[in-house]
């Protein structure tokens, strides 16, 4: 139904339009969402802004890495997380490319990297210390690891490096990939029900940080070109021998011709930004209250008014 | 998936020096994998060094440029692709859940496509399809699914029919031509074998990410069997049909409008069956790629590990694919009604008014009654968190987490893992030999040729160790279900009754799209590789147990009576009468279910895999087109290898019994 209201004022909208956004297309901005909730959530979230200022919004289910090269190509307009951890060398190979332009940082700090929940700290107290989990990996074995400890890491397709990791550091831990976010969720869920130690991979802002109070692991300090120069980072002959950037950007980017085509629903997106309990609460309506993605952006947008209302104007 | 073959009989002659050659391979093999680990091989023998394999990725991705930019194929795809393509879909958009497009109408309400589904299903199949076809839609509307439903379904009435004429024509071509026919098999053969991943990207790239590129690898997918059918029709088409259109004097455009094409029609209709259903199964998968609809939804609830709501989503597809396949299947037995001259225009067509009818009621009640129009969220019935908690308490007994946890342990430690370190412990040489020796002893020389150049080229690629944990995964499911499979199908052929329910079992877990078959395994087997061989096994079982309860239902009746005459029992008639009759039978469903377990393994890589599939799944990220040719070009290779070897071999033997 809420679709359909919506729909009412953008018609309404589009029929008598302000001057300030008059000169917006009326070809539909492409919103690209992904497999994790705060970007569907947040997506939405500013499609129903940009709807409400009149414009045509569509939303395409596209993969998270290939996403910047249709942003290159105007395929999809806009991206809204740019994590750096994650996405930084596929957003700065397509800036090199051209066709893409950052449009600003939102005001949260993004993180992600090894984690644990809490109580696997009773088990290895010298925890969050990397190496105290390196002599803690028998800990985390499981029958098809052998004696060696297991990390889940993310989906393969999110090329989070923790095989080279493991083998910069010498670590005695086997990495295995998750199919999907849920398998990280299911893992750790299993693991609560007897206090089993874990590690996996898991990321800040997160609605995971409200359900189970963990930790990262505390990597040897991210240094610059610790992913290109064998020399950075404690071992000198290999790459990603350091931690993820512990305080990582958050962009957002967009396709170079949307200043020209939409430049109200531009000048917008440049304001916009969210903060960590911002994008963390996005993301808690769809993982714990179970709330459809444009309904739960309706719901934000109607308890977050004197946030958004701002960028309006 | 109707799987092509090359009808390459060899003489009887090579059968002998083909087996002994095998033998010699055979031990040729086991000689090099000793050497191997008395640790005296050269290692050139042990794995292809480094430097010797050719870049093919590099050169198709050349290749592919220079087509893409060079020759302008791009510009003609995207124009495609944003011009008519993107205006069907936003037509059937606009009509189903009323995307704001051309030409603009309101959806169209739920209850007027329930009401018109039943109409058309009591016209071809009486009540029990009328309530099939009715209650599908209305369980979709119900459970709160239409938008997502109708998103997959506009896809579908799209891809579909273009799938269909141009299979069609394509058939028509290979059956009037003969130089069509022979270009058209081998490409065929690999594209029914190419895992969907690769279908993927290309059509991203060329077609833009989202609907459009969706709907493109959806007809692409669905063309084969179109094509095979047509021209499986047109061929059998017999000759006093012919002389009889020649007589009454047709053109050739009236012989093939009016002669060929009725008469093919009983194929031409199995072929729209298996066109509507790979579309289906394909619309699902293209979420990876950006298509909306059921499939976008599904990934997304499993991807946030909602298992209820999976679940409700898990049934519509599967309610809908149902009832497609049994709507079309009814359609290719219904014959054409015939009217006596001067019947009236209404009485011909009195289903069609009445569907009509019943659609416009409807419509017109929508506008009143919001409730038949459009469901909301709120209202729906939908259980999802209810389910939910019912799942995840059921895996909480204590019982079943022990039992699937030992079978998880058991099967990881004991039996997949050192298989798995087995397998990827032989030497390349030597793994190649055994494989060429197979094919060599089952189908003869040309399938051996065949093993040997494909498993060379796989090789080549550089794949290999990926190669051989996909093959690894495909063997041991296929293992385990005819373990598992062939005392079912047995057991059920012993009798007509439950034959007949196995068979309808599996036809319907046929028409279920593979993607469902993983959410159990998830459920029980958490992320490992119990629960990627679990999910292949199941799906690759369905064939197995279907065309062995078929064959052993088609032992002629004279042979079980003469067995029982000679006063055999009910294990020896078993052993050597029904057994080996049904052998070449029970062989095509044992090769579908190794091309089924290679379509499976693909998408395994859902779960967390270590094989070409999570390569595959990995190119999605990117433009690696020339990767990701070469990574499905070899699950091809593999699956081909194997497809030449069973079918020459289950052909030779049906030859020899005289069927």
């Amino acid at each position: 139904m809420n679709k359909m209201t919506t729909a009412l004022t953008a018609g309404v909208l589009a029929v008598a339009p302000f001057a300030v956004f008059a000169a917006d297309s009326s070809d539909p901005i492409v919103i690209p969402i992904h497999n994790w909730s705060s970007q569907i959530v947040m997506s939405n979230v500013v499609g129903q802004i940009f709807e409400e200022m009149g414009n045509n919004v569509e939303f395409v289910t596209t993969d998270s890495q290939a996403v910047y090269e249709s942003v290159r190509l105007g395929d999809v307009t806009l991206e809204l997380e740019v994590w750096e951890g994650a996405f930084g060398a596929s957003f700065r190979a397509a800036m090199e490319k051209g066709g893409i332009v950052d449009v600003g940082d939102h005001d949260a700090v993004t993180r992600e990297d090894w984690w644990y929940p809490m109580w696997t700290k009773d088990a290895c107290p010298g925890l969050p210390d990397w190496k105290a989990l390196n002599d803690c990996a028998a800990l985390f074995a499981t029958a098809e690891t052998g004696d060696k400890g297991r990390y889940l890491d993310g989906p393969v397709d999110w090329l989070k490096h923790g095989k080279e990791r493991v083998e910069a550091l010498e670590m005695n831990f086997e990495v295995i990939n998750a199919g999907s976010a849920a398998a990280l969720w299911a893992e750790i869920g299993a693991a609560e029900a007897d206090k089993r130690p874990v590690v996996v991979f898991n990321w800040t802002p997160n609605f995971a940080e409200a359900v189970w109070p963990g930790e990262f692991v505390e990597f040897p300090t991210w240094e610059d070109g610790c992913d290109k120069d064998p020399a950075k980072g404690p071992n000198p002959d290999a790459l990603y021998d350091c931690g993820n950037p512990a305080d990582g950007y958050l962009k957002k980017a967009a396709w170079e011709g949307m200043e020209e085509k939409w430049p109200a629903a531009y000048a917008v997106l440049e304001k916009i930004s969210f903060t960590n309990p911002q994008i963390a609460e996005m993301a808690r309506l769809v993982d714990v209250d179970e709330l459809e993605p444009d309904e739960a952006a309706a719901e934000w947008l109607e308890a977050n008014e004197d946030v958004w209302k701002t960028w309006l104007n | 998936m109707a799987s092509v073959t090359t009808n390459a009989v060899s003489p009887a002659t090579n059968q002998l020096t083909a087996s002994t050659i095998a033998i010699w391979f055979g031990c040729l093999a086991v000689l090099l994998t000793a050497l191997q680990y008395a640790g005296i091989l050269p290692s050139w023998l042990h794995r292809l060094p480094e430097s010797w394999i050719p870049p093919f990725a590099l050169w198709l991705d050349a290749a592919f440029n220079f087509i893409r930019t060079d020759l302008g194929l791009e510009k003609l795809t995207r124009w495609f692709a944003e011009g008519p393509l993107q205006f069907m879909l936003d037509t059937t958009a606009n009509l189903l859940y009323g995307k704001r497009r051309w030409p603009n109408f309101e959806q169209i309400p739920w209850s007027a496509i329930a009401a018109a589904a039943t109409v058309l299903g009591y016209y071809l199949g009486g009540w029990r399809l009328a309530a099939l076809a009715g209650g599908t839609f209305v369980w979709t509307a119900l459970i709160g699914q239409w938008t997502i439903a109708m998103e997959t379904m506009s896809v579908l009435m799209v891809a579909a029919p273009l799938a269909f004429v141009v299979g069609l024509g394509l058939g028509i071509a290979a059956w009037k031509y003969a130089w069509v026919d022979r270009a058209i098999k081998p490409i065929l053969s690999v594209l029914q074998t190419l895992p969907f991943f690769t279908y993927l990207l290309p059509a991203v790239i060329f077609f833009k990410v989202g609907p459009t590129a969706g709907a493109v690898a959806t007809i692409i997918y669905a063309i084969p069997p179109m094509i095979l059918m047509t021209t499986l029709g047109l061929k059998k088409v017999s000759p006093e049909v012919v002389e009889a259109g020649k007589m009454s004097g047709c053109s050739r455009w009236q012989m093939l409008r009016h002669v060929y094409v009725p008469a093919a029609r009983t194929e031409i209709l199995v072929g729209v069956n298996q066109v509507i259903m790979l579309c289906l199964a394909m619309v699902v998968l293209t979420a990876f790629i950006g298509m909306p609809g059921l499939g976008a939804k599904l990934l997304a609830m499993m991807g946030s590990f909602k298992l209820g709501r999976s679940f409700e989503i898990g049934v519509t597809i599967v309610l809908l694919a149902v009832t497609l396949d049994r709507l079309s299947k009814a359609w290719v037995v219904k014959l054409p009604e015939h009217f006596e001259k001067g019947t009236p225009w209404w009485k011909r067509h009195k289903y069609l008014l009445v569907g009509v009818g019943a659609f416009a009621f409807f419509t017109v009640l929508g506008i009143f009654v919001e409730w038949f129009s459009e469901i909301g969220r709120r209202q729906s019935w939908s259980q999802g968190k209810e389910i939910d908690t019912a799942i995840k308490t059921f895996l909480a007994f204590d019982i079943v987490q022990g039992t699937t946890e030992k079978i998880r342990y058991v099967l990881n430690v004991w039996i997949l893992n050192p298989f798995r370190d087995f397998l990827l412990s032989i030497p390349t040489s030597a793994f190649i030999l055994l494989v060429v020796a197979g094919a060599l002893a089952l189908g003869g020389r040309k399938p051996g040729i065949y093993a040997a150049v494909f498993f060379g080229l796989v090789a080549l690629t550089g794949w290999w160790d990926r190669s051989v944990i996909t093959l690894y995964s495909v063997i041991s499911a296929v293992i385990l279900a005819t373990l598992i499979g062939l005392p079912i199908a047995i057991l059920a052929a012993r009798s007509e009754k439950w034959s007949k329910r196995t068979l309808l079992v599996c036809d319907t877990a046929q028409t279920f799209p593979s993607f469902i078959y993983l959410i159990p395994a998830i459920m029980l087997f958490g992320i490992t590789a119990t629960s990627v061989v679990m999910s292949i096994l199941v799906f690759a079982m369905v064939p197995l147990v279907r065309y062995t309860v078929e064959g052993l239902r088609g032992v002629p009746p004279e042979m079980t009576e003469a067995a029982d005459m000679s006063g055999a029992t009910r294990l020896q008639k078993l052993w050597n009468v029904q057994l080996p009759l049904a052998l070449p039978t029970m062989a095509v469903g044992f090769n579908q279910a190794i091309m089924f377990a290679f379509f499976m393994v693909i998408i395994a890589a859902f779960i967390g895999t270590q094989d070409l599939g999570q390569e595959l799944q990995k190119t999605l990220a990117g433009t690696d087109l020339g990767k990701n040719f070469v990574l499905g070009i070899c699950v091809s290779l593999m699956a081909l290898t194997f497809d030449m070897a069973i079918m020459t071999w289950a052909e030779k033997k049906k030859r020899a019994l005289g069927f």
